[in-house]
């Protein structure tokens, strides 16, 4: 019965194909805006995964996240230190600067200053050059996404930029999380940091911290917290704090939320419609087999297995399209580095099982309703 | 769905008889009021006959087989088919009854449209549960029986009407079942087709355990009864093997 339900399904090719595309419109929408959204605003806490040894972030009460900071006096760093657990602490600057190209653009850029002993603070992977280089005089490391939109199509390894009026060299290239607005950042050593930035008193952002227990980096931060009177995160609460701030303070859950929404309400709109119509052409056969002698837990069945395939070609078809889209764009430095967590195609799978319940429902109700004496009409 | 039953009904059922109806009566609401469709019939079918029930438009013979096969439940009355009370039976034993006993061959002929005549034809074979290729080898066996074995491949919409009603027959019959019912079975067809299908009907349908009904108001057809009823207005006032004088 099952097999003959499934052949009056695909036997009505333009149903099935409207039935699948709606299915997997819906699958991509939601999938692909999904990962699109989750991805993104977890830039906002791209400052912190690319800073993956540090344990414990130290900062003023007020900072919020690895962009916005206010600096503190650089004793804090000597009252962290003093810290019973904290096996290392160094200091960490975050800066916006100006950057004036050879070629007379103009971009916005962030400083990022990184301990001049240890080079706590800059990625982890080089992508040209290595880690050493900050040791010659004016030296920076830009990142990837710098590269793509500064120098595209050609290698920043020996350009000169003009970094808030001080010379600076471009002698490595950083494999790193993009920011979430894509900023480009240039690293380079604590102290020529502070060259770079222009002076206030305090310009120490952050202290970055190794515990000597990583295990217990939360009481660790509450004791620094404590002791030093400023605030003191763990790597994943702060990475939090920075998507939060993304969903907080921008339009972006909404605006995504709108568009999954919309493809959850037209997945609903193109089956249900389909499906309803593909019953309503099909209810003088489901008539017959009722007075032949299919009992309706079969016909529910059948009506099951129906939308079932519905869901499974669509729904994979959903799935590897948003695969491909974020394949195709992984060159793209605005995708870089984007997955798809797997809790999205479980999610779209929910909605596409919750559309077809839904309108497999609605449809199937017909079918029941109808009498086998309807057959002789 | 009604299902009030009369248990005092007329007189006992004739223990041979095929279907036996006992103060059958139909009513049907009709906006404010109800109308009664049939009024207490009193019918034995018997097997080994091609029995027809004819009568005007609107006389109830469509409701009346209804009742008869299982597909619409009687107001009032008792329906016995080869000796179950059938409305007694639960609604999935109801339904169990007619997949095993019951063959239907409706005026259109609601055919899968995206699965071959081989494999309508198969169709209550395999909604008993038997393997679908057995089922549609037996079926093509039913399909050449009716002479259209050739066309055991094509899709409904590749056939004519009358190959199509065949495939309706071929379906109503590949089961075995003891009751066939057909509603105006010829009446889509022209005359010479519409009799070879009561021919067919005639051989394989009519048996010494088994009963063949039809309803039909096509008098080309007429002389090939062995046993006529007419039904007026929700009664039966004719019964015998022709018609009676002035129809
Ligand atoms: N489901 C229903 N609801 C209301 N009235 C009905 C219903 N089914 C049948 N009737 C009424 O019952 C009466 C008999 O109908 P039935 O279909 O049994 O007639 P028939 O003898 O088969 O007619 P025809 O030759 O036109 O097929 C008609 O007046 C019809 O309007
Ligand atoms: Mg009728």
């Amino acid at each position: 019965m099952l097999w003959i339900a499934i052949r009056m399904l695909t036997g009505d090719a333009q149903k099935f194909y409207g039935l699948v595309f709606g299915i997997a419109f819906s699958t991509l929408l939601i999938t692909q805006q999904l990962t699109i959204f989750v991805n993104l605003i977890e830039r906002g806490a791209s400052g912190v995964y690319n800073v993956s040894s540090a344990d414990i972030w130290v900062m003023d009460p007020v900072s919020r996240t690895t962009d916005v900071a206010y600096a503190m006096p650089s004793t804090a760093l000597d009252k962290v230190r003093s810290v019973p657990g904290v096996e290392w602490a160094v200091p960490h600057i975050r800066a916006q600067a100006s950057v004036r190209t050879k070629d007379g653009d103009l971009e916005g850029v962030a400083v990022i200053g990184v301990d001049d002993a240890t080079l706590i603070g800059l990625p982890k992977r080089m992508l040209e050059g290595s880690t050493d280089v900050l040791s010659q005089p004016d030296s920076v490391i830009i990142d990837d996404v710098g590269t793509t939109r500064m120098f595209p199509g050609q290698s920043p390894i020996g350009e000169r930029l003009e970094l808030n009026d001080q010379r600076a060299v471009i002698r490595g290239i950083a494999d790193a999380i993009p920011s979430f607005t894509s900023t480009v950042v240039l690293y380079t050593k604590y102290s020529q940091a502070l060259n770079y930035v222009p002076g206030t008193r305090n310009r120490l952002s952050f202290v970055l911290v190794g515990a000597e227990n990583p295990l217990e980096a939360k009481a660790l931060s509450e004791r620094i917290e404590r002791e030093t009177g400023l605030k003191a995160q763990t790597r994943d609460e702060f990475a939090q704090d920075g998507v939060q701030f993304i969903i907080e303070n921008t339009g972006i859950p909404l605006n995504f939320g709108i568009t999954v929404m919309l493809g959850f309400i037209v997945g609903v709109a193109i089956v249900g419609l389909t499906f309803s119509l593909f019953i309503r052409d099909n209810i003088k056969q489901f008539g017959a087999l009722k007075a032949i002698g299919v009992t309706n837990s079969k016909i529910r069945r059948m009506v099951a297995v129906q939308a079932g395939l519905v869901g499974l070609t669509g729904y994979g078809l959903g799935v590897l399209g948003t695969v491909f889209f974020i394949w195709g764009f992984s060159g793209d430095p605005t995708f870089k580095g984007f997955y798809i967590p797997w809790q999205i195609p479980l999610i779209s799978a929910l909605a596409v099982a919750v559309i077809l319940a839904l309108t497999g429902w609605l449809a199937l109700r017909n079918v029941l309703k109808t009498e086998p004496a309807s057959v002789f009409r | 769905m009604g299902k009030s039953m009369d248990t005092t009904a007329i007189g006992g059922c004739n223990p041979e008889a095929a279907i036996c109806t006992r103060g059958v009566t139909r009513d049907f609401e009709a906006g404010q009021q109800t109308i009664t469709v049939l009024h207490g019939i009193d019918l034995d079918v018997r097997a080994g006959e091609l029995t027809f029930l004819v009568g005007e438009s609107g006389s109830g013979k469509t409701t009346l087989i209804s009742i008869m096969c299982g597909i619409l439940w009687p107001t009032l009355g008792e329906v016995k088919v080869f000796g179950t009370d059938i409305y007694d039976l639960g609604d999935t034993d109801l339904v169990e009854f007619r997949l095993q006993n019951i063959g239907f061959i409706f005026q259109q002929y609601n055919l899968i449209p995206s699965i071959d005549a081989a494999n309508n034809a198969a169709v209550p074979l395999i909604a008993q549960g038997m393997d679908r290729l057995e089922a549609r080898e037996k079926a093509v066996g039913m399909l050449e029986k009716l002479n259209i074995g050739d066309q055991a491949g094509k899709l409904p919409s590749q056939l004519s009407g009358g190959q199509q009603q065949r495939v309706a027959i071929a379906r109503a019959l590949v089961h075995e079942p003891r009751l066939v019912v057909c509603d105006e079975p010829t009446a889509a067809l022209d005359a010479s087709s519409g009799r070879r299908v009561m021919d067919l009907l005639r051989d394989v349908a009519v048996a010494e355990d088994r009963a063949c009904i039809i309803v039909t108001h096509d008098n080309r057809i007429f002389d090939l009864a062995d046993r006529i009823l007419v039904l007026e207005d929700g009664r039966i006032t004719h019964d015998g093997k022709d018609m009676p004088e002035g129809h």
